[in-house]
């Protein structure tokens, strides 16, 4: 596909300058793709926790954006990827409050509380891949489902 | 027939110049629609459709030059920057070149339907030799982004970038010791030092015991920004300041409480107004509606 929606991108995540575009991208492709203005902008700021994750902890590496299409409703999906230290325990990493670094500890957990599907694939010296979908007009998760 | 015949028989380049400056608006207004504008001027419509016409226009000095072949006419020193800019932002929101020029090309089959359609009635020699006047100098065009997108892009962006964290900052005092920051755009680590260290220094000057911090611009909140927030609320507060955050949208609330995050005991109102009106209140300032002279008690 040739729309603004339709392509499936990658983009680079080196810089705070490349966390701006990264939430633009997702911005606009899931305003193309027919969210709405909740869900982009829960969209954008999962995109933005994950993305300076990938950032500062995997330092560097890139987010995909696949448009999807399930029974005819359309969903985006986001994989960030780096080939950092990877994260020992993701129990420990995934909960609200816990950061090794200056943060708040509520990037990881909070993403996951933003989407619909939420994937971690880490082990300590082979990176972190993060892949969260959401659907368009599906109601969000239910606290006691995450 | 033999009107006809005089009539199109001059260069057609003057006619594509004629027709690029009366259906002005109308290309605008399709481009404005096409992926290109729609997803570098996402905030407004108008913007896309008045960057649309500078285009145009640049098309138009072109044509009226006869240098519809020529990349490096002068009528495209107008619209080089605007061009390199929309360029850029395409690639780096991760298309490849091949892909933005094919968005270029996405320009070209409005202006020719367009084109045809006042061609009605014209011999079908004309008409060639106007659509062929037209597409090379939309190849023209072409050549012109990614030659500028490619070179000037990046740097351009960085550079603009930088102007706007110093300009887009200003502290405004609104009343005697109340002084408010409309904060714009993404609050990176960056810009709220800076917002941060402004404000300060304007409380200090002002002698505020009130700052509010207005985020109606802010596009998105994660737990970095509202870190920011609130160093920034406990380092006002330092200077005994007290702070309101104002302009939370409810598409930003509603994403703040699936995050987690709240902002403390911090006061926060629905806008700027609300927030003033909060402040004056507390101040014990009432607002009373001007007498029939206009004298207002204050
Ligand atoms: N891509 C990654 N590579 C390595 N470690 C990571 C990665 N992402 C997260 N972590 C680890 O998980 C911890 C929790 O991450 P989380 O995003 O929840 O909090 P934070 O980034 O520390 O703070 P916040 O996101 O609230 O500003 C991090 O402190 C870090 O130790
Ligand atoms: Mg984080």
């Amino acid at each position: 596909m040739d729309t603004a929606a339709g392509a499936q991108a990658r983009l680079p995540i080196r810089s705070d300058m490349d966390l701006m575009w990264v939430r633009q991208h997702v911005r606009q492709m899931a305003a193309a793709l027919g969210f709405g203005l909740v869900d982009q902008t829960k969209l954008v700021t999962a995109a933005s926790e994950l993305a300076r994750n990938t950032l500062v902890y995997g330092g560097g590496g890139t987010m995909e954006t696949t448009p999807l299409a399930e029974g005819g409703t359309p969903g985006l999906r986001l994989t960030f990827r780096d080939e950092g230290p990877g994260i020992a325990d993701l129990e420990q990493a995934l909960q609200d409050g816990f950061t090794s670094g200056e943060g708040l500890g509520m990037g990881l957990g909070g993403a996951r509380r933003l989407v619909h599907e939420f994937a971690i694939e880490s082990s300590p010296g082979a990176g972190t891949t993060v892949r969260v979908t959401s659907w368009v007009g599906r109601p969000p998760l239910r606290r006691e489902e995450v | 027939m033999p009107e006809q015949a005089q009539k199109t028989s001059g260069s057609p380049t003057p006619e594509v110049r004629d027709f690029l400056r009366r259906r002005r608006e109308q290309i605008a207004q399709r481009w404005a629609d096409e992926p290109l504008f729609r997803s570098v001027f996402t905030v407004s419509r108008d913007e896309a459709v008045e960057a649309g016409k500078s285009v145009v226009d640049a098309l138009a000095q072109v044509a009226d030059a006869e240098r519809v072949e020529d990349p490096d006419a002068a009528g495209f020193a107008a619209v080089r920057e605007q061009l390199a800019r929309m360029g850029a932002a395409r690639s780096r929101a991760g298309l490849s070149t091949g892909q933005v020029s094919t968005e270029l090309a996405a320009l070209r089959p409005p202006v020719e339907n367009l084109l045809l359609s006042d061609l009605q009635g014209a011999s079908a020699d004309h008409t060639r030799a106007s659509v062929t006047v037209l597409n090379v100098l939309m190849g023209t065009l072409r050549v012109v982004v990614m030659q500028t997108a490619l070179s000037e892009g990046q740097s351009l962006i960085d550079r603009q970038r930088l102007q706007l964290l110093e300009v887009a900052t200003p502290v405004i005092k609104l009343w005697d010791g109340i002084v408010a920051v409309p904060l714009i755009g993404t609050l990176d680590s960056a810009r709220s030092q800076v917002v941060m260290e402004t404000l300060l220094e304007t409380i200090v000057e002002q002698q505020a015991r009130h700052a509010i911090l207005d985020i109606t611009g802010v596009p998105a909140v994660d737990s970095l920004v509202a870190q920011h927030l609130m160093k920034t609320v406990a380092a006002a507060r330092l200077m005994g300041a007290e702070c309101i955050v104002s302009g939370i949208r409810p598409a930003i609330a509603q994403t703040m409480v699936h995050l987690g995050l709240d902002l403390g005991n911090v006061v926060t109102r629905a806008s700027l107004a609300d927030a003033l009106g909060y402040v004056l209140h507390q101040l014990g300032v009432g607002i009373v509606t001007p007498g029939p002279n206009g004298a207002v008690p204050r």
